[in-house]
């Protein structure tokens, strides 16, 4: 074994114990039977995946927080492809500030993007009257912004890696510019939208500090639910809460890991 | 099919002219290459004949018809991309279809066509296939079916070898000129290698900074550049410096008097001999011009010797010889070198 593979080795080993181990530890902490969380657990269960169901906060959490995911993935894409083809495709003046405004959600810290959007959502209310604090439209297009650098990023590379020359074949035999966008355009950076989709999803639905000043009371996401039970429980419900939820990211992330090689657009 | 003509082709990108002033008759059916260092404006002229370059100024006719403002889509044109540009979510047989469907033709002409053209490049076993999972011949020849699939005016090839390797390259140049040929379509290949440009092309044109220096054949070129940048991008040649003194006569910057055939107005100039033209030798033997040179060195490259030589003006020539009979001689050893007059010829 060389230096460079044990060194190598090595840092596999820093993320399993570091990153991977707490996953699973949560996990097995879900079927734990105990009342409180106990170490080593007195038996095994499945009782607090039903209790988590039964409460409220967590079942109307995990509802909100896919609705929103789901239609701020869609308003994700419907801003972040367009403005990915015409950054990368037109030469649209102003190219890269348009890049960076589009990437800004990705820098600013998201407390402060949280505290900069809930001003401006009570501006703009004290302006037209239109409330958008503590509403669900609210919270989409805050989602939406969160969605949009991924997007964007995963597009751009997927609309770089197909570089221009497909379209341009399409041109030349004969196709106009709808025939090139829909046959060849699309379906070659196919995979970078969905990819886009999945990660907009991902990022939407693990969204807590943006969306802890626009959520209003009894209408929750499920990241802010699992914060206010943890204020004052400590149980496996919050465990098998947890459970669900790396499910649910896991499975996002192994199907798009099918579509792009995530180790080559990062 | 038409032939294609530019005329007097600008196309200037700010104070950068990439295109200058040119114009090209490529008559029907011939195959031209454009041929030239990179940056040369080869691929720019190429990409305003296909239509993805407006030109600043200037026109484009495909035979009789003025396609200057006709976007790419609407100008009947099968072009061939460096890296082939393959649609990589379509099989091969709906690659050649590509052209065919967005042109709305029935499903039986269709099908027909593109059983022709997979016939013609003989890819039929392969028409299923993805083009990740073909080599980079087979790339080629999909490539080439699809632009000609549909019957273009017009067939354009852009460095359509470089992709391959060294031997493969000869091969498929040789396929696609044959195809060329029976198809009898006219076309235009962008090159940089000289060497292709002279197998393949009935004339070619030399282009250096946005101009077209010479069009020609391949033995025009050669053997009749008509400005210095052809004489020494074509083949090897030997400079000697000096001035045209009067008709036919050449005077060196040492003073020699060198016999010349043709004519080039008097004035200084270049006059070239090629590598192989130029006899070296005792200076006893020389017939015809004649120049004494000083050996630097010599390259024995199995069949023939290399050997660079200097004139006492300080002209750097560049001599091969049969390596056959005698040894090579010394390093800074007085020599000569020889050639006949109508061997030389005059660049400005």
């Amino acid at each position: 074994m060389t230096f460079g593979r044990a060194v190598y080795l090595f840092f596999v080993a820093l993320i399993m114990v570091f990153l991977v181990a707490p996953l699973g530890v949560i996990m097995w902490a879900s079927f734990f039977a105990d009342k409180i969380l106990a170490f080593p657990p007195s038996g095994y269960t499945v009782a607090y995946y039903a209790r988590a169901w039964q409460l409220a906060d967590f079942s109307q959490g995990f509802m909100t927080s896919i609705q929103v995911a789901v239609c701020a993935t869609v308003g994700s894409l419907l801003v972040g492809i367009p403005a990915a083809l015409a950054i990368e495709r037109l030469s649209v003046p102003a190219r890269a500030a348009v890049r960076e405004v589009l990437l800004a959600p990705m820098y600013v810290p998201a407390i402060v993007a949280g505290a900069a959007v809930y001003l401006y959502y009570i501006q703009f209310e004290i302006k037209t009257e239109f409330q958008l604090t503590a509403t669900f439209l609210g919270l989409l297009i805050a989602h939406t912004l969160v969605g949009i650098p991924w997007t964007m990023r995963l597009v751009s590379a997927s609309l770089v890696s197909n570089g221009g020359v497909a379209e341009e074949a399409a041109q030349s035999l004969g196709a106009n510019a709808l025939q090139t966008f829909f046959l060849v355009t699309l379906p070659v950076i196919r995979s970078g939208i969905i990819a886009a989709a999945l990660f907009s999803f991902i990022a939407s639905f693990t969204e807590l500090e943006l969306s802890l000043f626009l959520v209003g009371p009894g209408k929750t996401t499920l990241p802010i639910a699992i914060i206010n039970y943890l204020e004052w429980n400590l149980d496996s419900t919050i465990a098998a809460v947890a459970t669900v939820q790396i499910v649910i990211i896991g499975a996002a992330l192994l199907v798009s890991d099918r579509f792009v090689n995530l180790g080559r657009d990062f | 099919m038409a032939g294609v003509e530019l005329r007097s082709i600008r196309k200037t990108y700010g104070d950068l002219a990439a295109v200058d002033d040119v114009s090209l008759d490529i008559r029907d059916g011939e195959l031209v290459a454009l041929l030239g260092p990179s940056g040369c404006g080869k691929t720019t002229t190429l990409r305003a004949i296909a239509g993805f370059v407006q030109p600043t100024s200037g026109t484009v006719h495909f035979g009789e018809r003025d396609v200057t403002a006709l976007p790419v889509h609407k100008r009947n044109v099968g072009m061939v991309f460096q890296g082939y540009a393959l649609f990589p979510h379509l099989n091969v047989s709906d690659n050649v279809r590509f052209g065919l469907r967005v042109r709305g033709w029935g499903k039986s002409r269709v099908a027909e066509r593109v059983q022709r053209m997979l016939q013609w490049v003989q890819l039929e076993k392969l028409a299923h296939r993805r083009p990740r999972e073909l080599s980079g011949g087979q790339q080629q020849r999909v490539a080439l079916a699809r632009a000609m699939a549909i019957e273009p005016d017009v067939l354009l090839l852009d460095e359509p070898f470089s992709a391959l390797d060294a031997k493969l390259r000869q091969q498929m140049r040789t396929e696609i000129r044959q195809l060329q040929r029976e198809a009898g379509i006219t076309s235009v290949f962008v090159t940089h290698d000289q060497e292709e440009a002279m197998a393949i092309a009935d004339r070619i044109g030399v282009m250096s900074h946005g101009k077209l220096e010479q069009l020609g054949s391949a033995q025009d070129l050669y053997q009749r550049p008509v400005s210095r940048f052809v004489a020494g991008f074509i083949g090897k040649c030997n400079f000697i410096e000096g001035r045209v003194a009067q008709a036919r006569e050449f005077e060196s910057r040492d003073g020699t008097r060198l016999a010349f055939t043709g004519s080039h107005a008097a004035g200084n100039a270049a006059l070239c001999v090629r590598p192989e033209h130029l006899v070296l030798g005792p200076a006893s033997e020389a017939r015809g011009n004649r120049i004494p040179v000083t050996l630097k060195s010599a390259t024995y490259l199995g069949p023939a010797t290399e050997y660079e030589l200097v004139t006492a003006a300080g002209d750097q020539l560049l001599v091969s010889a049969s390596s056959a009979g005698g040894g090579v001689p010394r390093e800074g050893t007085p020599l000569a070198v020889s050639w006949r007059p109508e061997d030389g010829f005059v660049v400005a």
